[in-house]
């Protein structure tokens, strides 16, 4: 589709933009909108989404259906055999995907070998440091007498953390990284393999989740302090009685009830990717692309980034100036 | 070995299995079962449902409220009664296995919790006494894997490295409902290829003479690692009861031989091979564990016998021998001393009391001798006192006789006017 444009062509005035100058001159404001929607899609966007959790927890499968197509490392590189990796590596691998003309740059960072050796202390340590890393290429570029029309934004907007569905509660493990990394990343966690756990099951395990994010101070996605107005706050405290969401993932297809679907396919039954009553993944969906991607990167930007701005311009004016700081 | 003879008659020792029977019903059996896993796999489902007891009710708190900071070892006893036999059944859980962010020797805690019990058989065993040899020892431990779908965890590796040798290790897969069954099969047999890779010894199911039996073997070895789901809820399937989960997408049964390895499990562990599990836990595991701990003992006897110059080559029993006569030889130096330092105190007793009686008798003998000298002082008093009486009597005598005289003179002198 090469030519989606429209030609706003002058009528009457829409409802609510009135010039005080008279019913007949049209000024022509709110066509600034649609200036804008061509712009970002031709520029196209950039979402940078990083999925951590322990091995075997179905995370590059969410990501497949999520996207509907295979964005994960495991399609990119297929390996006969999957071997926990020594240390943790940090796998980030793009995509350029299109619907109905918008083009998106999606980047999928994974993390594998996260939580899976014996000894975990400092796990968490080498994805600190990769986001700082991304906040910190941003900010060189940013801070350049010579920058770019366009900053590359390589920053990761998103972290999903995948908690085990022990039905329990949460691991020391879960509590340390989602307290170190809820200061410097948007985290969303969600519960992996919901399959595993009964309706009842499901509603006590979040629960508990829930106090134990509050006894611990860790503020996830959608944050308290970060609500514009009472309208937004409605909408996430929606959002706030749900997570952690209960997803299940999968890149199968069947035949149920004459449609086809996603799903997986059990000696008891069949469970549907995409039906609320089996699973949260569609509410997980509609948060992360349909209705909150834009607030997500938003955050991402002028709060997370400043606060790591701040933090290091600080540091640097405090010490000897380097060449490249050049002026603030 | 003997040549086999056909009997003519009927001797009737066939009957010897059914004397064996009766016995060890009336003894009645014993039987340890371990759990090992990260908590929230189920194991505690897991054991209600096999023995469909309530060891662990609802009252009982979950992991989540007995979050342990190291790893505990916890043993619960029940007895279970079937159709005239009785079984005492141990549990023995590991609550915080693999639970902490470092879990670096977790099993630790569970070695030396299996070493104990062997060594609590070896001292009873070695007892004279030995009419009642309680048979504590762990005879078999179920491992749980996470159903990750991938292959087996290093720590799952590195405690099964550690403990094949010690226990019969089963492993089984957690949470099986997790898994389709294209996934079941796939990670079974990955796992299996890891077990044979590190060289981790598993328990071996015995074959046996009979066909019809190594059949049934042979079809429970190709679904190693058992993928087990565990529950005690009844729901209503199909118009029938059974045990199983309920999902808004259908009802995993915990029973139903397609939907997981319960069945299979069960019939193993409690109606076919408990005693075999038993049996290979004294014959191979428990043997190890003697022969490396009696050689530990020989040898640490000849680095302490070096010096007195004595035979290296002594078998355990001469050396136990050896031991225990010290040990005789020590209580008897003891006990002699002891009786020396009671005579020793004896002595001082009495002599303390000797001496105290003389002290007595001294100051009797010094109070009566101030006594008698009262005595006399009192008498020469009285003495003096008499003579001064005495002397003042004559005096007083003397001073009325002179009295009397000038009195008669002062008669006489008025009488003497006549004169």
């Amino acid at each position: 589709m090469t030519d989606s444009a429209k030609l706003h062509q002058p009528h009457p005035p829409p409802k609510g933009e009135r010039s005080h100058a008279g019913d007949f001159s049209y000024v022509g404001i709110d066509a600034i909108l649609e200036q804008m929607r061509r712009k970002a899609m031709k520029q196209g966007f950039e979402l940078n989404i990083m999925v951590v959790g322990q091995s075997g927890l179905g995370k590059s499968t969410l990501m497949n259906t999520l996207f509907k197509s295979k964005v994960s490392r495991k399609s990119a590189q297929p390996n006969p055999e999957e071997k926990i990796p020594q240390t943790i590596e940090i796998k980030s691998i793009s995509h350029d995907i299109e619907e109905k003309g918008v083009r998106m740059k999606l980047a999928v960072i994974d993390t594998p070998g996260f939580g899976d050796q014996i000894n975990n202390e400092n796990c968490w340590q080498p994805i600190m440091k990769f986001i700082n890393d991304q906040y910190e290429a941003y900010l060189q570029e940013e801070i350049n007498i010579d920058r770019k029309k366009r900053i590359p934004d390589s920053r990761v907007h998103c972290c999903i953390y995948f908690i085990p569905p022990t039905g329990h509660c949460l691991r020391p493990l879960d509590v340390e990284f989602m307290r170190r990394l809820s200061k410097v990343v948007n985290i969303v966690p969600v519960i992996a393999k919901a399959d595993t756990l009964t309706l009842e099951e499901r509603d006590d395990f979040k629960q508990t989740i829930r106090e134990e994010l509050r006894a611990n101070g860790i503020d996830v996605y959608p944050q308290k302090e970060f609500d514009e107005d009472a309208e937004d706050r409605l909408i996430n405290d929606k959002i706030r009685e749900m997570i952690p969401f209960a997803v299940v993932g999968s890149d199968q297809e069947y035949q149920v009830n004459g449609k086809k679907i996603l799903g997986r396919k059990t000696k008891w039954g069949t469970i549907e990717v995409e039906n609320i009553a089996h699973c949260e993944f569609a509410y997980l969906r509609d948060l992360l692309i349909r209705t909150h991607m834009q607030n997500i990167k938003d955050i991402t930007g002028s709060i997370h980034y400043e606060m790591y701005r701040v933090r290091r311009l600080n540091e640097s004016n405090a010490g000897p100036e380097t060449k490249r700081n050049q002026t603030l | 070995m003997g040549q086999q003879k056909n009997l003519e008659g009927y001797v009737g020792f066939a009957s010897l299995p059914n004397q064996v029977y009766r016995k060890s019903v009336k003894r009645g059996f014993e039987f340890t079962l371990m759990v090992v896993g990260e908590s929230g796999l189920g194991k505690s489902t897991l054991i209600n449902s096999l023995f469909l007891t309530d060891l662990y009710s609802s009252e009982y708190p979950g992991p989540s409220h007995r979050i342990k900071k190291t790893v505990q070892v916890e043993q619960s006893k029940v007895l279970v009664k079937e159709g005239g036999v009785q079984l005492l059944l141990t549990i023995v859980d590991t609550p915080g296995f693999g639970d902490a962010v470092d879990n670096s020797n977790c099993w630790q805690p569970v070695i030396d919790h299996i070493d104990s019990k062997f060594e609590d058989y070896l001292n009873s065993e070695s007892r004279v006494n030995r009419r009642q040899m309680p048979d504590s020892r762990i005879h078999s431990c179920l491992y749980f894997i996470a159903p990750s779908g991938h292959g087996l965890k290093p720590l799952d590796i590195e405690f099964m490295k550690r403990l094949h040798e010690k226990v019969n290790v089963i492993p089984l897969i957690a949470k099986a409902d997790t898994l389709t069954p294209e996934e079941c099969q796939q990670f079974k047999k990955q796992i299996m290829r890891e077990i044979q890779e590190h060289k981790i010894k598993i328990y071996e199911f015995p074959e046996s003479d009979e066909e019809e039996e190594n059949r049934l073997v042979k079809k429970i070895k190709d679904k190693l690692p058992l993928a087990v789901v565990g529950s005690n809820t009844i729901i209503e399937v199909n118009g029938k009861r059974a045990r199983g989960r309920q999902y808004p997408w259908g009802v995993a049964e915990v029973e139903n031989g397609d939907h997981c390895d319960f069945t299979i499990l069960r019939d193993m562990l409690i109606r076919t091979h408990m005693q075999d599990l038993k049996d290979v836990t004294n014959n191979v595991h428990y043997e190890n564990y003697r022969s490396r701990k009696l050689a530990a003992v020989t040898y640490n006897g000849v680095d302490n016998n070096r010096t007195k110059g004595q035979n290296s080559t002594k078998s355990p029993l001469a050396q136990m021998e050896e031991e225990r006569r010290e040990h005789v030889s020590k209580m008897k130096k003891m006990e002699m001393e002891m009786e020396q330092v009671f005579e020793m105190k004896v002595k001082e007793k009495v002599q303390k009391l000797k001496d105290s009686e003389a002290e007595l008798q001294r100051r009797h003998e010094q109070m009566k001798r101030n006594l008698e000298a009262q005595h006399k002082e009192l008498e020469e008093k009285r003495r003096l006192f008499e003579d001064e009486r005495a002397n003042w009597e004559t005096q007083q005598r003397l001073e009325q006789q002179k009295l009397d005289a000038s009195r008669t003179l002062e008669k006489n002198k008025k009488k003497g006017k006549i004169f």
